[in-house]
């Protein structure tokens, strides 16, 4: 009998209808929790998987050795190496394709490789403007290494000790 | 006006004067009202996007507020699509019949005291009539498209109508009791005196009903199954693309600033300042303080409010629920009330003397 009244009531003086009222209105003076993507970023894990790199030594000379770790290892099949015996007698790739079409950003070819030689980097922010493009050529990768190799020193750095 | 009656009058028969007159005075009423349309958008995106703790568009001009003005170009230029096997003219025709009427009522809005484009006697009638026809667009629009979507739609816009017109009449029934008059400027001054004269106090219940029907009239969140995105698509409007479905939109927020006003108007004192004349002696704050459109302005604006604040908070009626409302809580609640108002008119009791 109470319970009925009280439903009566609540009803007619819209209780419920007035403390959900109350929860969005408080809601709109609250900070906004929205990120103004290209003016802000957030903050980016040091594991980060972007845009792939070839590293190379601080004399210059490349690390990969093309043990084809990285091929194997690939689940979608995206990378695409071949090799030669160089005068000085080291082994060494002549190409080391990425399609960036078939990545899927695993990381398993930067986990596989024994010699840090390809890492994914921070960068996000790339797009392909042709269907051609997309494959990415041991040069591009070198250069793209060379490009970004203080930022991504310092995050293998960062993330060395949990390895 | 009179200067420029007299203007006209030099070189241009009488007839020809008046209908340039009332021509610019349809103008002058339209374009803040299209631009009102256009704004209220922004705002809707704006105010339902804080309510969700984001920040809504503010990326097209300063802020964002040239975003509206980005999203009617981009509906300018889109193609009007008809479905085959639509019936052509009405599917045509719909979205114009849906907007026009939007517009129509506007014409005997009293926005101040005299400030009205037609002084009808029977507003009230006039106001009740045009919005039902409203409808029609609706309806018609679901009915040619020739999608089984859009006629379910039209199903259930018609009969939701029908159920919360009765509601509207009758909670404006009680609103004409009690100022004793169908002009809407006559309602208005039988609220003059302050606050404590408006109508909304004695009227509470049916402000409340007329309110929540003037949702369910317009087809708005939460009762806007006609629409229903997550069961009927979008409902009437589905096949409709390009310009014929801003018309839609149009309308539809046409309505939602003609609802607010009329709230306003009927029930909170239009024009009339909360203070009465009281302060209208103070110096350079009188002509701020005293009656006025900008307090018509803030009350729809607040009506207005209400309404996307509604949106961002309920989530959609069911439509047996719907009906539920309509026809076994509203109804007889303005029917208690105005029994009640009656009979406190017949014994002569305040406030209804």
């Amino acid at each position: 009998m109470f319970r009925s009244i009280s439903h009566f009531i609540k009803s007619f003086t819209l209780f419920d209808l007035l403390q959900g009222l109350s929860v969005t209105g408080k809601f709109l003076f609250k900070p906004k929790v929205t990120i103004q993507y290209p003016e802000q970023k957030t903050p980016l894990s040091p594991r980060f998987r972007g845009h792939h790199a070839l590293r190379r030594y601080p004399n210059g000379q490349e690390r990969c050795i093309a043990c084809k770790l990285c091929e194997a290892v690939c689940p979608a099949l995206a990378i695409d190496i071949e090799l030669e015996e160089r005068p000085d007698g080291t082994r060494r790739t002549t190409k080391y394709d990425i399609d960036f079409f078939k990545c899927i950003y695993c990381g398993f070819c930067e986990e596989a490789c024994p010699v840090d030689a390809i890492v994914e980097t921070h960068i996000f922010e790339y797009c392909f403007e042709n269907r051609e493009g997309t494959t990415i050529t041991k040069e591009e990768l070198l250069a793209f290494g060379d490009k970004h190799e203080a930022e991504i020193a310092k995050r293998k750095a960062a993330d060395a000790p949990y390895r | 006006m009179e200067t420029l009656t007299t203007f006209l009058n030099s070189f241009l028969p009488e007839g020809l004067t008046t209908l340039i007159i009332i021509l610019l005075k349809i103008i002058a009423i339209l374009l803040p009202l299209i631009l009102a349309v256009a704004y209220t958008t922004f705002a809707e995106r704006k105010i339902i996007g804080y309510m969700q703790v984001r920040m809504g568009p503010n990326r097209v001009g300063p802020k964002g507020w040239l975003q509206p003005i980005a999203d009617t170009v981009k509906l300018m230029f889109k193609e009007i699509i008809s479905p085959t096997k639509a019936s052509t003219v009405v599917f045509i025709i719909a979205p114009m019949l849906a907007l026009a009427p939007a517009l129509a009522v506007w014409s005997i809005i009293p926005f101040w005291d005299g400030g009205v484009l037609a002084d009808v006697n029977a507003g009230l009638l006039l106001v009740l009539a045009i919005t039902s026809l409203d409808v029609f667009g609706v309806i018609l629009a679901g009915w040619a498209s020739n999608s089984k979507y859009a006629i379910l739609s039209s199903l259930r816009v018609g009969a939701q109508v029908v159920a919360y017109e009765i509601a509207m009449g009758f909670a404006l029934v009680g609103v004409l009791m009690a100022a004793g008059s169908l002009n809407l400027t006559e309602i208005v001054r039988a609220q003059e005196g302050g606050i404590t004269n408006w109508f909304v106090w004695p009227l509470i219940g049916l402000f409340l009903v007329y309110f929540i029907s003037g949702v369910a009239e317009t087809n708005r969140a939460p009762f806007d199954v006609a629409e229903g995105e997550s069961e009927i698509v979008a409902g009437f409007h589905v096949e409709y693309s390009g310009m014929a479905f801003a018309l839609f939109f149009l309308a539809e927020y046409a309505m939602m600033i003609l609802i607010s006003t009329l709230t306003a108007l009927l029930f909170w004192g239009g024009w009339l300042s909360p203070f009465g004349h009281a302060l209208d002696n103070v110096p350079v704050l009188g002509t701020i303080l005293g009656d006025g459109f900008h307090w018509l302005f803030i009350k729809a604006l607040f009506f207005l409010f209400c309404y996307l604040w509604f949106r961002a908070t309920f989530p959609r009626y069911r439509y047996d629920q719907i009906m539920r409302l309509g026809w076994k809580v509203l109804i007889p609640v303005t029917l208690v009330w105005i029994f009640g108002e009656g009979v406190a008119i017949a014994l002569g009791w305040k406030p209804w003397l």
